[in-house]
């Protein structure tokens, strides 16, 4: 039985899933963290 | 709080490592189904994870719903204490632990497992107060979703080279697994597309009924002769003391893994929500303050 494959496999799939989880959350705290700065701006030009 | 955090990451990073190599070398080869059988190793602690985050999600929930009412909260809050004090003392009675004993569960689990839920219950309403509490379903639900989906995916590449099929259609395990993974993904959904102001009203209604598969998902292999293993903890079942010991370490790494994700989780969703109430204020008028860091605070400037 060459199961060594599926070892490796499933030791990969799970760190892709968990690695592309964490790109998502990186992702969305960049935009968000984006979205306020532009917030501020807005706020700064609008207050001189 | 970052450098908290740095450091937590970085011990978990070297768990996490540690766990692996332990998993991959040191544990011993099971005998009929070889190096496969080592899938297990995070197969196993990515499910406990995810029965976890959603018991997290399912306490949370309840707690969000009975806030709306102060007789309903004291009503929960005594509800948790009573099924707490019932378990834990009818662990001690003689019926009781020879049918514990028989279906290979030890009374003092139960009594542990019985007292530990008011205790969780108090806890996190102290920890969570307010809206807190949704931020944290919303994070446990979706970290959840992904050791879930871990579960999913590990499960068929171990059965391919064991079982010789992907997927046994019908096994109770499988499939209310399965069921388990597409409720908390429409509770996702829910939360991610619908803008009623009832939604996490709904949403934690929605996990608080889908909470109830993760017992059927867990005891499955208890109750019914399925495809899937039978249980190694518990159930009458066995495991060698060495693969036990690597198995809960593994299981040790991931918990700190999904505390670290559900921390990232739950700050982006904070910050979510500030951003949604600073538009929200700008679109009225009103003075809002954007700060660098967190948190934002309405009319200080």
């Amino acid at each position: 039985m060459n199961s060594i494959k599926f070892l490796f496999a499933a030791y990969i799939a799970t760190w892709i899933i968990h690695g592309t989880y964490l790109g998502t959350l990186v992702r969305r705290f960049s935009r968000l963290k984006k979205e306020l700065d532009e917030l501020g701006e807005s706020h700064r030009s609008a207050n001189q | 709080m970052k450098r908290g955090f740095l450091i937590l990451s970085v011990l978990t990073g070297l768990l996490l490592v540690y766990a692996s190599y332990q998993a991959l070398e040191v544990a011993p080869t099971e005998r009929t189904m070889g190096d496969v059988q080592r899938i297990f190793y995070y197969h196993v602690p990515s499910a406990w994870t995810a029965f976890l985050l959603f018991f997290i999600n399912f306490v949370a929930s309840i707690q969000y719903l009975a806030r709306t009412k102060p007789s309903a909260q004291t009503a929960t809050k005594w509800i948790f204490i009573a099924i707490g004090v019932a378990g834990a003392v009818a662990s001690f009675l003689p019926p009781v632990q020879q049918q514990l004993t028989s279906l290979g569960m030890r009374p003092s689990a139960l009594a542990t497992t019985a007292l530990m839920l008011p205790v969780f219950y108090l806890l996190l309403g102290k920890w969570f107060p307010g809206e807190k509490l949704d931020i944290l379903a919303v994070t446990s639900a979706e970290v959840g979703v992904v050791f879930c989906t871990v579960v999913l995916v590990t499960g068929p590449l171990w059965a391919r080279p064991v079982w010789g099929i992907w997927w046994a259609p019908g096994d109770i395990r499988l499939t209310s697994t399965l069921v388990l993974w597409l409720i908390y993904v429409s509770y996702l959904l829910l939360r991610r597309f619908s803008n009623s102001a009832q939604t996490q009203m709904l949403a934690a209604a929605l996990a608080v009924s889908g909470a109830l598969d993760v017992p059927l998902v867990y005891f499955s292999i208890w109750f019914f002769r399925t495809q899937h293993p039978q249980p190694v903890i518990g159930g009458n079942g066995s495991i060698d003391p060495r693969m036990l010991h690597i198995l809960l370490l593994n299981w040790l790494a991931f918990l700190c893994f999904a505390s670290l994700v559900c921390w990232s989780r739950f700050r982006l969703e904070v910050l979510k929500r500030e951003v949604e109430e600073a538009y929200a204020m700008e679109s009225l008028g009103e003075p809002v303050a954007v700060a660098p860091s967190m948190p934002l605070k309405r009319g200080t400037r």
